[in-house]
């Protein structure tokens, strides 16, 4: 059940990833069974509500999640012909950082406030390239100015608390990229940023995927972001995919009762007359309870009762499009298969 | 940094002169009797004349300037003529701050007490954050693990145990049950050879031991939480995620980052080093600046609590100082300037 139809070989290829958090109040089903795979230089947008599991998928891939209280509990992740979910930790180290870049959220928590943006920076290419002192800061200097930080070779010796969010997150992508990554993930990248420094971020990742060719995977619960630069999208609901398309394809024809209703929240110029601000109405699943129906049923207008006696796996609906859904919205019919 | 550093001793001056003039006045509230310790043969008279020739006749201000000159122009002026062998003035009639019950003066009796002090006490601060730090270190990043669980009950305990017990106890169990070690201190024992350094070792262990406990207890302790509070911040999955090792991770990012309230909180805590610790010198019948306080107390000996109490006010805004200054290097988001 692997998602994406080109024929050449993927950069990461995930299968049925399931990821659980073991707390006080029960077990946290927080992926339950993930599978995707991206094509070389493909962007792949991943969307979704807080919590539906976008974060924790990601960070399990490269095993950064706190263990415990998360556990891995099945699943395969091949990078470059390797396990990673069962590979030893030092060769774990190689590919985090070194062919797998890591972009967070947050550009004002995750520097290191007491070190230096360069001592930063020059960290991961001393680590997986081995370069010596001088080599890695003409590399560090090149890196900044590769995502626009002017008079670069002094803002070396600046700490973060001397550079502003935006200028932050770029020395964050700056680090991400330090050893030329195969893939690069980006965890909201954006979304602590405010507008026009999001569109400026966008703008240079738009260009270094050009310029450098690398995959993508982009979490984000803008879909405004997402139509502006995906490739793919795939749609995650209480730690599943519901939906997986081209990009086009979802937002012209979506086929999931949740993704239609992520769209219609959109605020819109052209909507005349409605000018309320749409929600969907009901709260994101409890992930405490392990998942035998389909999650997303207590919020479903088109909800049956086999949603709530059975989960819908992803099943491709036509070319490229795969949706997890007992409905078929087009149709308006339950969809018929065994 | 520099001009900070300038106003805040500049600012120094007249908290020191106000804490003088408070510890001033509470010791001349202190309804003991500089006489009381006499035998009780000496009648009363005697004892009016010996409190007349104390200076106690005087009036409570003219006592007080008379203290301000001795400790502030003429120590630091004997102090001077010391160092560079010279003579200012009349140095051979300026009135030093001198004590009531040996008549010699204080600041000589300081002099004299500090090397023990500074060796038992000063030790047992170092050896206390040399078992503490590493301790707190594994304790956080091991949290709730078995080590976690023993360090977190033997610090409670370290913490909670005064030193007079403890101090018995090992008395108890290494010098009288064993016999491996000295109970009592012996300050006139000159380190001149191996075997007389080996003894000095010997004599060292208990004291420095029951001190470091109770130090290492405290520090091991803020550590741990110092270190939990940076364990969880994004940066350190910056760092995982960059693809540094687990040492790296925790020994250069954690580590760095925890470090700076910790080494605020030894640099406050060195002035007690110095008012020594008067349970455990009494213990260990260490001859130290804690045991002299205590002397200068019971026998009420004015001018040496005061000057004593005043020089460990002088450290402790020292010390504050120099915690701050530490702390605007460590974090360089702290700026003074």
């Amino acid at each position: 059940m692997n998602l994406g139809t080109q024929t050449s070989d993927p950069v990461i290829e995930v299968t049925d990833l399931k990821t659980v958090f073991h707390t006080q109040d029960g077990t946290v089903y927080a992926v339950n069974g993930l599978s995707f795979q991206l094509q070389p230089g493909e962007l792949l947008g991943v969307v979704g509500e807080s919590g539906c599991g976008k974060s924790v998928t990601m960070m399990s891939l490269l095993k950064l999640l706190p263990m415990p209280p998360a556990e891995i509990v099945s699943g395969k992740v091949l990078f470059q012909g390797n396990d990673l979910l069962h590979t030893d930790e030092e060769a774990l180290r190689k590919v985090r950082g070194g062919q797998i870049g890591f972009i967070f959220q947050d550009p004002m928590t995750s520097l290191n406030p007491v070190f230096t943006i360069g001592f930063q920076i020059m960290e991961p290419l001393r680590e997986h390239l081995g370069l010596d002192n001088n080599a890695a800061r003409a590399r560090a200097i090149e890196l900044l100015e590769l995502v626009g930080i002017p008079s670069a070779g002094d803002r070396l010796r600046d700490f973060p608390h001397q550079f502003s969010g935006g200028m932050r997150q770029r020395v964050v992508i700056a680090i991400a990229l330090a050893c030329d990554p195969k893939l690069l993930i980006a965890d909201e990248p954006t979304t602590a940023l405010d507008v026009t420094v999001q569109a400026q971020i966008l703008e240079i990742v738009r260009e270094l995927r050009q310029k450098l060719g690398m995959a993508i995977i982009w979490i984000t619960h803008d879909l405004g972001v997402v139509a502006g630069i995906a490739d793919r999208v795939a749609v995650m609901y209480g730690g599943f995919i519901v939906e997986y398309a081209q990009v086009s394809t979802l937002f012209e024809a979506p086929k999931h009762p949740y993704t239609i209703a992520l769209l219609e929240t959109l605020p819109g110029i052209n909507k005349d007359g409605e000018h309320r601000l749409m929600s969907i109405s009901g709260q994101a699943p409890n992930l405490v309870n392990k998942p035998q129906s389909c999650p997303f049923a207590p919020r479903c207008k088109y909800a049956f009762d086999r949603c709530l006696g059975e989960n819908p796996m992803l099943e491709l609906r036509s070319n490229d499009h795969k949706v997890a859904c007992w409905w078929d919205v087009e149709k308006n019919e339950a969809i018929d298969n065994g | 940094m520099l001009n900070y550093t300038i106003r805040r001793l500049l600012f120094a001056i007249p908290t020191l002169l106000v804490i003088s003039f408070i510890i001033f006045i509470i010791l001349d509230l202190a309804p003991n009797d500089p006489t009381g310790n006499l035998p009780l043969t000496i009648p009363a008279e005697v004892r009016a004349q010996i409190r007349e020739s104390l200076g106690l006749g005087q009036p409570f201000h003219i006592r007080y300037l008379k203290w301000l000159e001795q400790f502030f122009v003429n120590e630091p002026l004997n102090i001077f003529e010391q160092w560079f062998d010279v003579k200012i003035g009349d140095s051979a009639n300026r009135l030093r701050v001198t004590s009531w019950m040996s008549r010699s003066p204080v600041v000589d009796l300081i002099v004299e007490r500090m090397p023990q002090t500074l060796w038992v006490v000063g030790l047992s601060y170092v050896v206390g954050i040399i078992i503490a730090l590493p301790i707190g270190v594994l304790s956080a990043y091991k949290q709730y693990s078995w080590f976690d669980q023993i360090g977190t009950f033997v610090s409670m305990v370290g913490f909670s145990v005064p030193t007079f017990f403890t101090g018995l106890l090992l008395i108890v169990i290494f010098s009288v049950q064993l016999g491996w070690l000295p109970s009592i201190y012996d300050t006139t024992l000159n380190v001149t050879d191996w075997s007389s350094f080996w003894m000095q070792i010997r004599q060292l262990i208990m004291p420095v031991m029951v001190l470091a406990l109770f130090n290492a207890a405290q520090l091991s302790r803020f550590m741990r939480a110092s270190m939990l509070d940076n364990l969880n911040q994004d940066y350190v999955r910056t760092a995982r995620a960059k693809g540094m090792s687990e040492k790296v991770v925790i020994l250069v990012h954690v580590l760095r980052n925890s470090l700076i309230p910790v080494v605020t909180v030894i640099a406050l805590g060195v002035p007690q080093i110095f008012g020594g610790a008067i349970i455990t010198e009494q213990i260990f019948r260490v001859n130290g600046l804690g045991q002299l306080l205590i002397i200068g107390i019971e026998n009420a000996d004015i001018p040496l609590v005061q000057t004593l109490t005043f020089i460990f006010a002088i450290l402790i805004v020292l010390f504050n100082l120099i915690a701050d200054i530490v702390y605007g290097m460590l974090d360089p988001r702290i700026r003074y300037d």
